[in-house]
C-alpha cells in the first residue's frame, strides 16, 4: 500500500494529504486496470512460449533417461563439438566483418546530408523487412557458378574460371552479413548521435592530428555502440538456420541444423533440449559480458 | 568529423556506403529481373522477357493454396499481435506496474531466443494438443513471434508522448477508455500501424516455426518456397520471391511515410 501511495503522490501532487485514501484507491485501481491490459500478452508468453521452451529444455535432463547423459554424449561424441565449434567460429567471423562495414555506414548516417541519411536508413532497413528466405535465395542466384558475379569476375579478367562462391564459408558470410548489418549500424548510429562534437574539436585544437584525434578520442567514444552491435550480430548468428543450409557447405553445419536433425530424423528430444540449452547458455553468457562492460540499458534503448 | 580535412576517410566512407548499397540491393533487383525471364532456368541476364512464371504461379494450386494459407494466418495473427502488443505497451509505460521493466524484457524474449528453439518447443507441445498442421497452431506461433515488435514500437512512441494529455482528459471527466480512444489512440496511430505492418510482414516471411508446425495440407508461402528452393529451381520461385519483396517494400515505404508524418527519428 505504501508504495502505491508514493506513486500517487508523485503523479498527482495536488491531491495532497486530504484525499490520500481516495488517491490510493485510484492508484490501486489503475494498477489493476493495467494488469488487466498486460494479462493477455503475458498469458500468451507463458503458455505459448516460456512453457513450451521450458519443456524443451527440461528434456535434456529427462530423456531418454533422467540424468546428465545427454551432456556426456555431447562432450564425448566428436560430431557435436565440431558443430558447436563451427557455430561459434562462424559467428565470431561474421561479427568483425559487420562492424567494419557498418562503421562507415553508421558514420555517414550520423553526419551526412539529410538526404543521404534518409536514404541510408531506408537501405539498411530493407534486410529487416524483406524475407530472409528471399534474400538468401537471391544471394544463391547471384553467387552461383554461372551467376552474374562469376560472369563479371571472368569478364573483367580477374579470374580465368568460375570461382566456388557458394556452399562454402564465402557464400555463408556473403549471405549472413547482409542480413546482420542493421544490427550493428543502428546501435553504432545511436552511439555516434550521443557523442558531443566538442570532444573532437578540443582534441584538434589541442594539437592532435585528425587521425590521432579519431583513434584516441572518437573511436573510444563509439565503443559502447560497437560492443552492442557486435553482441547482437554474434548472438543472432549463433541461431542461424536458413543461411547455412542454403549458402554453406557440409563443413559449415551449425547448431540450429543439428537441433532440427535431432528432432526430425532421430526423434531425440533429449539431445535437442541439451543443444538448445547450450545455445541459450552461450547467448546468455555473451549478453552478460555486454551487460558487465556496457550495461544492458544501453542495449534496450 | 566534418570539414577537418579527412579527405581520405570521407572517400573511404563514400566507397563503403556505395558498396553496401549495391550489396544489399543487387540480389533483390536480380531476382525481380529473373522473375520476368523467358528462360526455363535461373539464368542472368535472361535471354528474353515474359510473364510465364507469374502465369505459372497463379495457375499452380500448390502456390495459390500457399498464398491463401499465408493470408489466413497473417490477418488474425497481425491483428491479435497488434491488440495484445498495444495493450501491453500501454500498461508497461503508463501503468506503474511493479517490475514493469522485467516484464517488458520478458515480452521481448521471443525475438531474442533463436527461432529454432521456439519452433522445436511449440512442435513438441502441439503434438499432445493436436495443433500441428492446423491454422490455429500456426496463428498462435506467429502471434508469439510478432507481438514483441508491436510492444517495442508502441512503447517507444508512448514514451515520447506527453502523459499530461491523458491526465488532462481524465481531469476533464473522460473515463479511461474514452481518454485512450479519443486522445491517446489517435496520437499513437502511426506507431500502432507501423507495428501492425511489421507484424504482417514478419508473419508472411516467418519460416522456421511454420516449417515445424505446418503440414503438407496447411502450408504457408515461406514453407512452400523452402521446399522448392533446394530442389529443381525454376523461375516460378523468383516470381513469388519478387511478390514477397514487393509486399515488404510497400510496407516499408508506407511505414517510412508514417514515421515522417509523426516526425519521429529513425528506428
Amino acid at each position: 500500500m505504501s508504495s502505491s501511495d508514493a506513486t500517487t503522490a508523485e503523479t498527482t501532487p495536488r491531491d495532497g494529504r486530504t484525499d490520500e485514501k481516495g488517491a490510493a484507491i485510484r492508484a490501486v485501481g489503475r494498477i489493476g486496470r493495467s494488469a488487466l491490459l498486460l494479462a493477455p500478452a503475458v498469458l500468451l508468453l507463458l503458455l505459448a512460449f516460456l512453457g513450451p521452451v521450458g519443456w524443451l529444455l527440461s528434456r535434456a535432463f529427462t530423456q531418454p533417461q533422467p540424468g546428465l547423459q545427454n551432456f556426456v554424449d555431447l562432450w564425448e561424441r566428436q560430431g557435436y563439438l565440431q558443430v558447436l565449434w563451427n557455430t561459434v567460429a562462424i559467428s565470431a567471423m561474421a561479427t568483425p566483418i559487420c562492424v567494419l562495414l557498418g562503421f562507415p555506414v553508421a558514420h555517414a548516417m550520423t553526419y551526412g546530408s539529410p538526404r543521404l541519411r534518409r536514404w541510408l536508413v531506408f537501405i539498411v532497413l530493407i534486410p529487416f523487412w524483406t524475407s530472409l528466405l528471399v534474400r538468401t535465395f537471391a544471394t544463391v542466384i547471384l553467387l552461383q557458378r554461372n551467376g552474374p558475379v562469376n560472369a563479371m569476375l571472368i569478364g573483367l579478367g580477374l579470374s580465368a574460371e568460375p570461382l566456388p562462391l557458394i556452399y562454402n564459408m564465402t557464400g555463408l558470410m556473403a549471405g549472413a552479413v547482409q542480413v546482420l548489418l542493421p544490427f550493428v549500424v543502428f546501435p553504432l548510429h545511436a552511439a555516434m548521435l550521443r557523442i558531443d562534437p566538442a570532444y573532437m574539436q578540443a582534441a584538434l585544437t589541442l594539437g592532435a592530428g585528425p587521425v590521432r584525434a579519431f583513434l584516441r578520442v572518437y573511436l573510444p567514444l563509439t565503443l559502447p555502440g560497437v560492443l552492442t552491435g557486435a553482441t547482437l550480430v554474434f548472438i543472432s548468428t549463433l541461431g542461424y538456420y536458413v543461411t547455412p543450409a542454403m549458402l554453406g557447405g557440409p563443413r559449415q553445419t551449425m547448431i540450429a541444423q543439428t537441433i532440427q536433425d535431432q528432432i526430425a530424423q532421430f526423434g531425440n528430444w533429449g539431445m535437442a533440449g541439451a543443444l538448445s540449452l547450450l545455445l541459450l547458455a552461450v547467448s546468455g553468457l555473451v549478453l552478460l559480458l555486454l551487460h558487465l562492460t556496457v550495461g544492458l540499458k544501453a542495449v534496450a534503448r | 568529423m566534418r570539414g577537418d580535412g579527412l579527405g581520405g576517410w570521407r572517400a573511404l566512407r563514400g566507397t563503403v556506403c556505395g558498396l553496401v548499397t549495391i550489396y544489399l540491393l543487387a540480389p533483390l533487383i536480380i531476382v525481380v529481373i529473373i522473375s520476368f525471364s523467358a528462360a526455363s532456368f535461373l539464368q542472368f541476364p535472361p535471354p528474353g522477357l515474359s510473364l510465364r512464371w507469374y502465369t505459372n504461379l497463379f495457375n499452380d494450386p500448390a502456390w495459390t493454396d500457399a498464398i491463401k494459407v499465408s493470408i489466413e494466418i497473417l490477418i488474425p495473427s497481425a491483428a491479435l499481435a497488434t491488440v495484445l502488443g498495444t495493450a501491453a505497451a500501454h500498461a508497461l509505460v503508463r501503468g506503474r506496474i511493479p517490475g514493469a521493466s522485467i516484464i517488458g524484457a520478458a515480452l521481448m524474449l521471443p525475438i531474442v531466443v533463436p527461432a529454432i528453439i521456439t519452433a522445436a518447443a511449440l512442435f513438441g507441445i502441439y503434438r499432445g494438443l493436436g495443433l500441428n498442421g492446423t491454422l490455429t497452431g500456426l496463428i498462435i506461433g506467429h502471434v508469439v513471434l510478432t507481438t514483441p515488435y508491436v510492444v517495442a514500437t508502441v512503447s517507444s512512441a508512448l514514451r515520447t508522448l506527453d502523459p499530461r494529455l491523458e491526465a488532462a482528459a481524465a481531469i476533464l471527466g473522460a473515463p479511461p477508455l474514452t481518454a485512450f480512444r479519443r486522445i491517446t489512440a489517435p496520437l499513437l496511430m502511426p506507431a500502432i500501424l507501423s507495428g501492425l505492418l511489421f507484424a504482417a510482414v514478419a508473419s508472411f516471411d516467418e519460416l522456421i516455426v511454420s516449417l515445424f508446425v505446418s503440414s503438407a495440407r496447411v502450408r504457408p508461402v515461406a514453407v512452400q518456397m523452402w521446399s522448392n528452393v533446394r530442389g529443381d529451381v525454376d523461375p516460378t520461385i523468383a516470381a513469388i520471391a519478387s511478390l514477397c519483396f514487393a509486399f515488404a517494400l510497400a510496407a516499408l515505404i508506407l511505414e517510412s511515410l508514417l514515421r515522417r508524418r509523426t516526425g519521429a527519428g529513425p528506428t
